[in-house]
């Protein structure tokens, strides 16, 4: 391999650059929080996460040999602390929560059969939706709750993606899923949060 | 292809991961369907806002903590 292109983040982060250390909490602590809620449910833990999350980057940053982003690796950490704390909190859970199917990598229709014809044409299409109720604080409220409410599969790969920003291949990396899974999960996770909102939206 | 099959293919289409020829039925159909380009612009729409979540601000306290951190892991290092 080449030389490594240091990213100007990192570089700034090593020699002790605290306005850089902000500049990065602003962009990141927010979907470092939504991707550790994708895991562990109480908003008070999951904030224990994330700064448990910043801590182990500054311990780790030395070691960090920049074979991914800086922010894929800072997710990741995120990942494998909420994880932990997931399975210390899914001991004291009952075991109904734990042995919930989960149909993420299953490829059946997204989209209600009722909606199409004997054709497989729209026989009820969709609707455009009213962009001032979209973006709503009510909306967003509701989407957070549909997001929730997903298979941990799915909830792990929409966080990442669309929560998050990373793209696929680094969320395949993260997760150590096929393209291919990755994408049929995020399909079922978008199709589930957009039926809710076309029932909240009629 | 029907609209039952295109809308399955959506998130495939967004991530520029149909194949060329799947890739040009789908764009075939989508021009003369008002129905799918709906389900389309839903499901960017969607995306937006999903997009929205990560947007809350950062307490001041929570990031003057963190700063805290940070200057005692400099001091370790340095």
């Amino acid at each position: 391999m080449g030389e490594r292109r240091d990213d100007p983040d990192l570089v700034a982060l090593r020699s002790g650059d605290e306005a850089a250390f902000r500049a990065l909490i602003q962009v990141h602590h927010g979907q470092m929080l939504r991707l550790a809620m994708a895991y562990v449910r109480d908003p008070g833990l999951a904030e224990e996460v994330v700064q448990e999350s910043w801590l182990t980057c500054l311990r780790s940053l030395e070691k960090f040999e920049g074979r991914s982003s800086l922010k894929t690796w800072l997710y990741g950490i995120v990942m494998n602390i909420a994880r932990s704390r997931r399975r210390r909190e899914a001991r004291i859970l009952p075991f109904a929560s734990l042995w919930r199917r989960d149909d993420s990598d299953s490829r059946r229709p997204t989209v209600d059969a009722e909606r199409f014809g004997g054709d497989g044409m729209w026989s009820s299409p969709p609707d455009s939706w009213p962009e001032s109720k979209l973006l709503s604080s009510e909306t967003l409220l509701r989407v957070k709750a549909a997001i929730e409410s997903l298979p941990m599969k799915q909830r792990e790969v929409i966080t990442l993606r669309d929560v998050a920003g990373l793209e696929a291949s680094e969320v395949c990396g993260l997760l150590s899923i096929s393209a291919e899974n990755q994408r049929v999960r995020l399909h079922r996770a978008r199709a589930s949060v957009r039926r809710m909102l076309e029932e909240y939206l009629r | 292809m029907t609209c039952r099959q295109v809308v399955e293919l959506m998130t495939d289409y967004l991530d520029g991961a149909l194949a060329a020829e799947d890739r040009a039925r789908f764009e075939a159909h989508m021009a003369g369907c008002d129905g799918c380009q709906a389900y389309l612009a839903q499901m960017k729409a969607t995306r937006k806002v999903v997009g929205k979540l990560a947007e809350a601000s950062v307490p001041r306290t929570v990031e003057d903590e963190l700063v805290k951190a940070f200057r005692d892991w400099k001091g370790k290092s340095a």
